[in-house]
């Protein structure tokens, strides 16, 4: 069953399994994911969208099942994966007290650092000109979510886990995303996102399907 | 918008250059320098709550110098510490409430320097006002002269315990809504040690004896924080992370 | 042997394995306690010589020094049982650990109250800031502190890794804690002699004390058997086997 995947594959996962707050949310997960792939997971609320993406950032231990990135387990290789990973979750990372340049500013030191007027204009092209120097918190929810994405602008980093990452952009936003998103593809990247949107402009959109988990796999895990 | 935000193009792509460790922790005091400066009020109000303590006793107690003075070491570092545990009970949950601990997770460097760079700043902000406001304070309860440098050396090393330590309580209920009673049990029991021998340093100052044995206990007492707290710090992080 | 208790280990950390062994433990550790407990008592109370010093109230130790010694030893197991959690990722530490800091805190209790007790006739006063009495106070804090964090965090399992957190940095401070207060003790002048500390004793008078303590031990395991059986069934009751057994019953 637990086959090692094969190497070029960058993140593989086998017969991953998430449980939260005694309740299994998804178990037996399959997948491999090679470079230049656009992968959605889909599903109602609830279904462990979230958890997922939580569990490959690393966020929450797996009940069962593992990992695998560029083929090694990833618990001895954590530090590795996390430097070629880009998350941005619920919670966009954007401290209120800073302004855009200087929350991007920190993002792009982790990185080896960027021109001041690089980060500026990756805050133009999300439609930041002239807010570069306002503190975050007297932005929009909308526009806080676009400093965050700013930074898919800049990053170097590989694999871009994207939990909701339309949520509170307007329609131009979506559109500039999904760009966004075929870009980085193209060019080698990886995404992995949840998204309600329907995203028909995405060519070579992959999907996984979260489903009702069946009964009895709980026991099966115990035993 | 005049410009169509359909422009989301990437930057040019520069080669990957990933940083040291200590470059990203320099960064990170920068950050936090940047973000605690601005956040006026968590700096300013347990000063204020050290100077409200310690004014509460003379009122109780009594106003008479013969029995103010001898309480003074332990009404002054009583106030200390609950200062220190008040300034430190919201130090990292808006980090976790706005998604910048999980994004410490992943930067790819380990967790500890980075809420080690946080600390030191908060440290810098709060701990060290503090220890400089201590000798008005002494002034005003009476505390001889010889014992104020021994105050503010003994308060110096100790403050170093006392925000290591609190840190851990701080990470363990940074998931925790109201946590200022919680992690006032959590913490103040680990203190006792710190209390003990910063009074006991002042008191020998105050009695003419030597201060060092204590002083170099609370020494001890720091060194022992700054190579265990840091781990136990980034490991109470990470529980608050996957419970969020 | 080594490998009989690998086998062990495993098999315990298995809910189902672990309710299913311990049933039968039950009466071994319920019988040992009633056994050793009464023994204990009886010698102790009504058998063992009295106290050349302070005659008869000295037989308060065959309470005081057995719950003052399980108060300390369960906190160490607790931390123990926290790093089997934080490392080895054994579930079912937790749950021993969950039924650990309930016991503790009782002992902690039972050592404070008895050494109340025992200050009347000793000092004349209920409370004494003796070193002792004074550290077990803090430890009984500590008790708290890990039974309200608990409380206060959810889900389970981000409770059981931040209290196994805690009872491990709790270990590292005790003996430091314990130090400290020890150098405050004797810097603020002794009034009378400590607790415990005197001179040796007479083998009619430690042999209850031993005994004494193995019934302790006995109630110990049986308690924390009982209420890690308990939080199985809560933990796994979707489980298959839980809701057999519910059946069968």
């Amino acid at each position: 069953m637990s086959i090692a995947p094969s190497p070029p594959s960058i993140l593989s996962v086998r017969q991953l399994s998430c449980e939260r707050d005694e309740r299994l949310l998804f178990s037996g997960l399959d997948f491999d994911l090679y470079p230049g792939e656009l992968l959605q997971l889909e599903g109602p609320n609830g279904v462990g969208k979230t958890s997922l993406m939580r569990l490959l950032a690393g966020f929450l231990p797996a009940s069962g099942g593992r990992i695998y990135w560029q083929g090694k387990p990833v618990e001895g290789c954590w530090e590795e994966m996390h430097q070629a990973l880009l998350f941005i979750g619920h919670l966009a990372g954007i401290k209120a007290e800073l302004t855009p340049l200087e929350n991007l500013h920190w993002f792009a030191a982790l990185e080896g650092g960027q021109e001041e007027e690089d980060l500026e204009e990756a805050l133009s092209r999300v439609g930041l000109a002239g807010f570069e120097d306002q503190p975050c918190q007297q932005l929009s929810a909308g526009q806080k979510r676009r400093v965050a994405l700013a930074r898919l602008l800049f990053t170097r980093r590989s694999l871009w886990l994207l939990d909701e990452p339309f949520t509170a952009l307007d329609k131009q936003g979506v559109a500039a995303m999904e760009h966004l998103l075929v870009e980085h593809a193209q060019a080698g990247g990886t995404v992995i996102l949840t998204s309600h949107h329907a995203l028909e402009q995405l060519t070579g959109l992959r999907k996984i399907h979260l489903g009702a988990p069946q009964a009895g796999v709980k026991e099966a895990i115990h035993e | 918008m005049n410009k169509p935000a359909a422009a989301f193009c990437r930057l040019k792509q520069k080669p990957a250059n990933l940083p040291g460790l200590f470059a990203v922790f320099k960064a990170a005091l920068g950050r936090e320098w940047r973000m605690q400066v601005r956040r006026r009020g968590d700096l300013v109000n347990p000063l204020v709550f050290f100077a409200l303590v310690v004014v509460l006793f003379p009122l109780g107690i009594s106003p008479t110098e013969d029995i103010l003075a001898p309480v003074a070491p332990g009404v002054l570092w009583v106030a200390a510490l609950l200062a220190t545990l008040m300034s430190l009970d919201a130090l990292f949950r808006p980090d976790l409430l706005d998604g910048s601990l999980e994004q410490q997770l992943v930067t790819g460097y380990p967790l500890a320097p980075l809420a080690l760079a946080k600390l030191g700043v908060h440290w810098l902000l709060s701990s060290l006002p503090l220890i400089l406001l201590s000798p008005f304070l002494g002034i005003m309860l009476y505390l001889p002269w010889e014992a104020q440098g021994v105050m503010m050396l003994a308060l110096l090393l100790g403050s170093l315990a006392l925000s290591l330590v609190g840190a851990i309580g701080a990470a363990l209920t940074a998931g925790v809504g109201k946590s200022g009673v919680l992690m006032t049990l959590l913490v103040l029991p680990f203190y006792i040690p710190v209390l003990i021998f910063g009074t006991g340093a002042m008191q020998a100052a105050i009695s003419g004896g030597s201060a060092m044995a204590h002083l170099s206990l609370l020494g001890a007492l720091a060194a022992l924080a700054i190579t265990l707290a840091p781990w136990a710090i980034a490991a109470g992080l990470k529980i608050a992370v996957s419970g969020e | 042997m080594w490998k009989w208790l690998k086998t062990l280990y495993h098999r315990l950390g298995s809910p189902k394995w672990f309710y299913q062994i311990t049933g039968s433990w039950l009466p071994w550790f319920a019988g040992a306690a009633v056994v050793f407990l009464g023994v204990g008592l009886v010698w102790g109370l009504a058998f063992a010589p009295a106290d050349y010093q302070q005659g008869n109230s000295f037989r308060i130790i065959y309470i005081h020094v057995p719950a003052a010694f399980l108060a300390q030893s369960v906190y160490i197991m607790m931390a123990v049982a926290g790093v089997v959690l934080l490392v080895w990722k054994m579930k079912m530490a937790d749950v021993v650990a969950q039924s650990l800091a309930p016991f503790g805190a009782t002992m902690t209790f039972l050592a404070l109250l008895t050494g109340a007790i025992w200050g009347v006739p000793t000092w004349g006063t209920w409370w004494m800031w003796d070193a002792r009495l004074t550290s077990m106070l803090i430890l009984f804090f500590l008790y708290l502190g890990v039974i309200a964090l608990r409380e206060a965090l959810q889900p389970q399992e981000v409770a059981a890794k931040a209290c196994a957190l805690l009872a491990i940095v709790g270990v590292i401070n005790i003996p430091i804690i314990k130090y400290s207060v020890d150098w405050w003790y004797t810097l603020h002048q002794p009034a009378t002699f400590t607790l415990t500390e005197k001179p040796a004793m007479p083998a009619s008078m430690w042999v209850p004390l031993l005994i004494m303590l193995l019934g302790f031990y006995a109630l110990l395991g049986w308690s924390v058997i009982l209420r890690a059986r308990a939080e199985v069934l809560k933990r796994e009751y979707k489980a298959g086997w839980v809701k057999e057994l519910l059946q069968r019953k």
